[in-house]
């Protein structure tokens, strides 16, 4: 159930999920109205959905989900055997843990986080949808520099920072290469 | 008399021939006309009603740069834009792609207000104003009111100032009433710095629906728009520009000049405020101080004009697509095994499986390589296409590279959070399987 969810919820992004969250943490939300009437004004801070810590919650929702997805089968790989090996050694759980499953997964682990990484930093629908005023993060910029009516011929510094985005990525996904060539030695 | 080229009614012999001309053609292309923005619903209906010519409107609610986007994309197919809603700053900018017409009363347009070409004119303006809803807060009677805590986190800006020019005119509005002027919008921006601090800025764009749901309980809104009550001075420019694909375009034309001719007798769209006024003043003249009831500027503006060619246009950069993981084709297995020397059997056994990635190839090419390669061919140049660096210092600078910081800052927190989070999701489902195959218990 947990990871048909997951597939569900993964893909779960853009416009809607933007809709979803305003429709239960935005400014009259249903979270936001039911702590209220108890005297929690969850926004006494400012109106901070709608800035980073806003994405950070949003992004959240869909990060977790493809995080299941694209780590379950690095911890399906782990053998019983492994663990049964480890026991009739003389080790413990922990010492299974730090010194088997631990390495074993830890390129899985960190490989995916990559992904995730990647996958924020080119979201773009959630944001656009989420935040209208200002443009905090890079793809918002890339947007206003495009269609902006007020400053105009502005095109050219948008690709500049297209161009930094991918130079992001490039790292990114060399440095998941390297990740994936170690996690598929023992996963397989 | 060829519809594309006539400059005015009289090259049909008067306005019988101009709708003539129209109803041959049949339908009509709009673009970014919403219809809850000055009239345009019932100006669509009512013009399609009349002549009998079928309006197509698309992407009411896009920006002055997609609408120029969309000329120069689907120019030459029958999907073409033929009337414009324009930012001034992006029509003069794209004056050439207009095609000349003058209406009726072009005589009548200040001078100030129109191409001397004919190629666009102000169309329409109006007041900035500040809508409120009275049973969420109390009555503002002035911009400085705003700073005050019973606003906290619910005034709002209709847009990014800039980004939209109806956004940038709240900016200038607020720069007015704190003793600046059209040309030095500093204590605007100072104002809306203010606003924020005090955490009364909201940054949602207000919408019909975000007002009905409280969500922004006032708004900077352009006047012809207010729903609820409005007050404050200010006001917005907005242009039409038309493309003459033909009679039809030029046909509106007119119906727009009537529309503009007898404004004041029509149903405004707000009770109170005058929809439409040809006023020839300045923009700075037509600001006020903050606070007074019906000390508004004056509306005005809008061109028209209509794209007869459009440049060659470069399409619009893609958003870098995150790599595919490309999947090798294998190499039958048994045909490699047997030795040095491939058989004329095992060479075509290879060919097919090479002729499967093609299509893969192509989508590659065209979805990911050429939009990289316009993105980054494109950092590098200047508006001559002249090779440059500056593009690329000014995206690691200020609010640029602030932004690159955030993204960064943005995407690292939210993947380790998801990892973690996920992670021991998974774990959790692995070791809740009740087949108890696996070892991570």
């Amino acid at each position: 159930v947990v990871t048909s969810a997951s597939g569900v919820l993964a893909q779960f992004g853009g416009v809607t999920l933007a809709f979803a969250f305003l429709a239960t943490v935005g400014f009259e939300g249903l979270v936001t109205v039911f702590l209220r009437e108890r005297g929690i004004d969850i926004f006494s801070g400012g109106a901070w959905i709608f800035e980073l810590p806003g994405l950070v919650l949003v992004y959240t929702y869909f990060q977790v989900p493809l995080m299941v997805i694209v780590f379950l089968p690095a911890l399906d790989g782990l053998k019983p055997q492994w663990r049964e090996a480890a026991r009739s050694l003389g080790g413990s759980s922990w010492t299974y843990w730090r010194r088997v499953a631990g390495p074993v997964l830890a390129p899985a682990f960190f490989g995916s986080m990559l992904l995730l990484f990647a996958n924020a930093f080119s979201a773009y629908a959630t944001a656009a949808a989420l935040v209208s005023q200002g443009s905090p993060i890079v793809p918002l910029q890339i947007r206003n520099l495009q269609t902006s009516e007020v400053l105009l011929g502005q095109q050219n510094l948008g690709r500049a920072l297209g161009f930094g985005m991918v130079v992001v990525v490039v790292l990114v996904m060399v440095a998941y290469a390297l990740l994936q060539r170690r996690s598929t030695r023992w996963l397989r | 008399v060829s519809a594309a080229t006539a400059t005015s009614a009289e090259d049909f012999g008067g306005l019988e021939g101009l709708v003539e001309a129209a109803q041959e053609e049949g339908k009509l292309n709009v673009i970014a006309l919403p219809p809850d923005w000055t009239n345009y619903g019932e100006i669509i209906s009512t013009f399609s009603e009349k002549y009998g010519i079928e309006v197509v409107s698309a992407q009411p609610d896009a920006n002055s740069q997609d609408e120029i986007n969309a000329a120069k994309q689907l120019k030459g197919t029958d999907r073409a834009p033929d009337v414009f809603d324009l930012g001034p700053a992006v029509a003069i900018a794209n004056a050439d792609l207009f095609a000349p017409y003058k209406v009726e009363t072009w005589d009548d347009i200040p001078d100030e207000l129109k191409d001397p070409d004919g190629r666009y004119f102000s169309d329409y303006g109006g007041l900035m104003s500040i809508g409120y809803d009275a049973g969420a807060v109390p009555a503002p009677t002035s911009l400085a009111d705003l700073l005050k805590p019973e606003y906290k986190g619910k005034v709002a800006l209709n847009g990014d100032p800039t980004q939209a020019g109806a956004a940038f005119a709240g900016v200038v509005m607020a720069s007015l009433a704190n003793g600046g002027s059209a040309d030095d919008i500093a204590p605007g921006v100072e104002f809306f710095a203010q606003l924020k601090d005090a955490g009364n800025f909201l940054p949602v764009d207000p919408t019909p629906a975000t007002i009905a749901s409280g969500q922004t309980p006032v708004g900077h809104r352009l006047g012809l728009h207010q729903r609820r009550s409005g007050r404050g001075p200010g006001r917005q420019a907005g242009v039409e520009g038309r493309r003459a694909r033909g009679g039809r375009a030029r046909l509106l034309l007119h119906a727009g000049d009537q529309r503009r001719r007898s404004a004041p007798g029509r149903r405004p769209a707000v009770a109170g405020v005058p929809l439409l006024r040809r006023g020839p003043e300045p923009v700075a003249q037509g600001l006020r101080p903050a606070g007074a009831r019906g000390r508004h500027g004056r509306g005005r503006h809008a061109r028209r004009g209509g794209v007869r060619q459009a440049a060659p246009g470069r399409g619009r950069a893609g958003q870098p697509h995150r790599g595919a993981g490309s999947q090798g084709q294998g190499v039958p297995r048994g045909q490699l095994a047997g030795g040095d020397q491939l058989s004329a059997g095992g060479r075509r056994a290879l060919l097919l499986p090479a002729l499967g990635i093609v299509p893969f190839l192509l989508y590659v090419g065209v979805f990911l390589l050429y939009p990289t390669l316009v993105v980054v061919g494109g950092a590098f140049v200047d508006d001559t296409g002249s090779p440059t660096l500056a593009n690329l210092r000014t995206a690691v600078s200020g609010p640029y590279l602030q932004a690159f910081v955030r993204s960064l800052q943005l995407s690292a927190i939210t993947a380790v959070i998801g990892a973690v989070l996920g992670a021991l999701l998974a774990w959790a489902v692995v070791t809740g399987r009740p087949d108890g195959r696996c070892a991570a218990w």
